[in-house]
């Protein structure tokens, strides 16, 4: 088996490029094959594996992509995850891709759908839109409706029937994707100083540009690995990063808030990879699961509208509670509607009960740490000593 | 609806329906202010995709948090309040109308006529084109801890509407909206009021319409942006549905006929525009701080605006929408998806292009506002295309809603005089 660390050099490799090599060699290895890109939040990528296609995961170009072309489609104050995208689009980097899903996430992703549709007219872009209406009467058949249309097109472009036992096979493949998730979660919660946040940061976004199969073994192979090392114990702080669902911060700001005193025991990076809190059921009409599950089974997250006012911002207090952390770190990329608009609910949920919290903006590109060691390092420090 | 008529302000040229309308604006903030007295609740909507027919079933006065914002920026009395609520912790990043409404809201919920704002009875959430309005009433129910009702309306993502879309919406209604504004009322719903409300819409609407078509006339009669904000007030508002608005939309259009009559240009601040030099159609809202100046570097250059963007969003009307009474529910819903920011890139691209040929326009200008990424956010690309597709030029100015801090004059005038020499340099170029 692999060792930790050659298991977390893999994924950095993956992490660093920008080529996508491993989902173009997946492609090329069998003719008819084809890839779906997605941006971040949430896609039913169990749909897009049913129809024998794989799933890739854009969450932008990082700290190490020179945006030239994207930044003339984009105003200063608009966000750097769209600019890079485009980047990646005009620089070739993405013509090996056969469609994208733009999901719901806020009106900048919105509108990037329409400016693929005018870029590549020939390519596959479709926003894909999911219910702010939790009735399943009402919002849960508009979403089936949407799943239908949305496996249909799949169909279409990669001339596979998505059968329903294929979606169900595919419906438990990413089950227990999204347990190992959480089972990785929870090894780092109990055990942070075993499994560093950027590792774990590394194994999932790995999740995002390789075969679900692979994926899984992996996440597997990184428990087992991380659990028979013996690496010390810091006397750190234990936080929960919150507002981090979309623009990804660069990996050694991920690393800066480890160093400065602070032992990440929850985030919300990268949430598609456990969107479900409980398995979707794979006995009945799997689009109806699918849709209901997402009625009844979504994680809490600023896009996604609370109905219930009583208990808005309450999973980042439960957050907290179950994973014993002792503060809340807000790390939202700059000009993030939905995160930064989200934020004064979020915090004055989390004064009411006495929850410390700081807050600070990133962009992916984001070069100079040290501001960001000192607020985390003094807000680990407040933690030590007055909490 | 009557609302108390007030004596129109002097300080600037205007035509009748600009007083009469700035009469209805400022009666519904009497209205408002005079809720403890009559007893009336109060439902807090936005402007693009609002449900003035439907909510007047239930005897209810609307309150536009974007109304109050634009009001306040015009009185320049926005900043101060964008400055409190960023005091309380909300990102100099963010939408300045939410800040804005929150900082009226942080002292002492005084609008911008002076009277105070109620609290709301009912925040109505019609998430039409703006991601910013769904946590915009988050915000507003967290403090006000009121009933709010959520109408998901899909995004027109690949240019059409689906009847799944619709009975989505529809759906919403029958089962979401209408049970709550019943319970917060204690009005019954009545479809034939509702019925009633709609013909009076479509009957303003064909009005409305023919005023921004009028713009296809040479000198325009009308400048569709700058005047074009005076024109879309009821439509847009708290008047949509009522006879009012019929009756102010037919003195516009008389109005309107009268100056073509008489080959006038349109009304400004500093009387009529006689020089027509320039046709130009915007993309984007205006700026509300300092929009007088904004205007007269239009009109200082014999600039008009013969169509506009930002006045199709409470809905794109000059493509052919109405509502329709005999369709009450359905076409609430269409409306809904028809309003301009909840249609995809492409087909604003194609309107921009329509606008340009219909309008015989010199070219495009727009003005991307920091606050309101829903428009902004593709600008640049939209820009290029209409470029492309017509041949004409166009200009790209920066300012915000109602931030005066976003507002450059120098920077702005400079940028305009550059792009009509650049018209004056293609049409030398093609003499």
């Amino acid at each position: 088996m692999a060792t930790r660390e050659e298991i977390t050099n893999r994924c950095q490799a993956l992490y660093d490029d920008l080529d996508f090599t491993a989902a173009r060699t997946w492609k090329e290895a069998k003719p008819g094959r084809h890839v779906i890109g997605y941006l971040p939040m949430y896609v039913p990528r169990e749909i897009i594996h049913a129809a024998g296609m794989m799933p890739l995961g854009i969450l932008g170009g990082g700290d190490q992509l020179e945006v030239i072309q994207g930044d003339a489609y984009y105003q200063s104050y608009i966000c750097r995850i769209p600019r890079s995208t485009i980047e990646l689009l005009l620089t070739n980097r993405l013509d090996f891709v056969d469609g994208m899903l733009f999901p719901s996430i806020c009106d900048v992703i919105r509108n990037l759908s329409g400016m693929w549709k005018l870029l590549r007219p020939d390519v596959y872009a479709h926003y894909f839109d999911v219910p702010q209406n939790y009735m399943k009467d009402v919002g849960g058949e508009f979403y089936i409706h949407e799943l239908n249309v949305l496996k249909e097109d799949l169909e279409k472009i990669s001339g596979n029937k998505v059968t329903n036992d294929a979606l169900k096979n595919s419906i438990e493949l990413y089950n227990e994707n999204r347990r190992l998730t959480r089972e990785l979660y929870k090894f780092r919660a109990d055990k942070p100083w075993l499994a560093p946040s950027s590792e774990v940061y590394l194994i999932n976004r790995a999740g995002m540009v390789i075969p679900v199969e692979d994926h899984n073994i992996l996440i597997k192979d990184y428990i087992e690995a991380a659990r028979q090392e013996d690496r010390p114990k810091r006397d750190n702080s234990r936080v929960v990063i919150s507002g981090s669902f979309c623009e990804q911060p660069p990996i050694n700001l991920i690393k800066s808030i480890e160093m400065s005193g602070c032992y990440v025991v929850d985030d919300d990076y990268m949430l598609v990879n456990r969107w479900f809190t409980k398995p979707v059921p794979t006995d009945g009409d799997p689009i109806q699961a699918l849709s209901y599950t997402f009625l009844e089974a979504s994680v809490k997250m600023p896009s996604c509208f609370e109905p219930n006012e009583d208990i808005k911002g309450q999973f980042l207090v439960d957050l907290v509670r179950e994973n014993n952390a002792e503060g809340v770190i807000f790390a939202a990329a700059s000009f993030c509607d939905p995160a930064l608009l989200e934020r004064p609910i979020l915090q004055d949920v989390l004064n009411q009960v006495d929850i410390p919290h700081v807050s600070f903006k990133y962009a992916e590109n984001t070069g100079q740490m040290q501001p960001i060691r000192e607020q985390a390092g003094t807000f680990a420090d407040s933690i030590k000593l007055w909490s | 609806m009557n609302a108390p008529q007030r004596k129109p302000s002097t300080d600037v040229q205007k035509d009748a329906s600009m007083a009469k309308q700035k009469a209805m604006i400022d009666g519904n903030f009497d209205r408002l202010g005079n809720v403890k007295n009559t007893g009336e609740k109060v439902s807090y909507t936005f402007v693009p995709g609002n449900l003035n027919e439907l909510i007047m079933c239930f005897d209810m006065v609307g309150n536009y948090p974007e109304i109050n914002a634009i009001q306040n920026g015009l009185r320049k009395k926005s900043g101060g309040m964008i400055m409190e609520a960023e005091k309380w912790g909300h990102s100099e990043d963010v939408c300045t109308y939410v800040k804005a409404d929150i900082g009226m809201m942080r002292k002492g919920n005084i609008g911008p006529t002076g009277q105070p704002i109620p609290e709301p009875d009912i925040l109505m959430l019609s998430y039409t084109g703006c991601y910013t309005f769904l946590k915009w009433f988050e915000l507003l129910r967290h403090d006000y801890k009121c009933e709010t009702a959520m109408l998901h309306v899909p995004y027109t993502g690949d240019g059409v509407i689906t009847k799944a879309m619709t009975d989505y919406v529809v759906k919403q209604l029958k089962e979401e909206v209408i049970p709550k504004y019943e319970k917060v009322s204690g009005v019954k719903f009545d479809i034939d009021r509702l019925r009633e409300n709609l013909a009076h819409s479509a009957k303003a609407e064909d009005d409305f319409v023919w005023v921004l078509e009028s713009a296809k006339n040479k000198p325009s009669p009308i400048d569709a942006y700058f005047g074009g904000i005076y024109y879309i007030g009821p439509i847009f508002t708290a008047f949509r549905g009522t006879d009012l608005a019929v009756d102010y939309y037919k003195t516009l259009r008389e109005e309107i006929e009268e100056r073509i009559r008489k080959g006038q240009g349109p009304i400004t601040p500093e009387g009529e525009m006689k020089n027509e030099k320039y046709r130009i159609v915007t993309e984007g809202p205006p700026n509300y701080t300092s929009m007088r100046e904004f205007w007269k570097m239009f009109y200082d250059e014999g600039a008009v605006v013969v169509a506009s963007t930002y006045t199709k969003v409470g809905g794109t009307y000059d493509f052919g929408f109405r509502h329709d009474p005999s369709r009450p529910l359905e076409s609430l819903a269409e409306y809904c998806m028809h309003c301009y920011t909840n249609r995809n890139l492409p087909e604003r691209t194609r309107m921009l292009e329509t606008y340009i040929n219909d309008y015989e326009a010199d070219g495009l200008l727009i003005n991307s506002i920091k606050s309101c990424n829903s428009f902004a956010a593709g600008e640049l690309m939209m820009m290029r295309e209409v470029e492309k597709r017509t041949g004409k030029p166009a200009a790209f100015v920066e300012t915000d809603l109602v931030d005066p801090r976003y507002f450059s004059a120098a920077n702005v005038k400079n940028r305009l005089e550059s792009y009509f020499q650049m018209i004056d340099q293609k049409r030398r170029a093609g003499a």
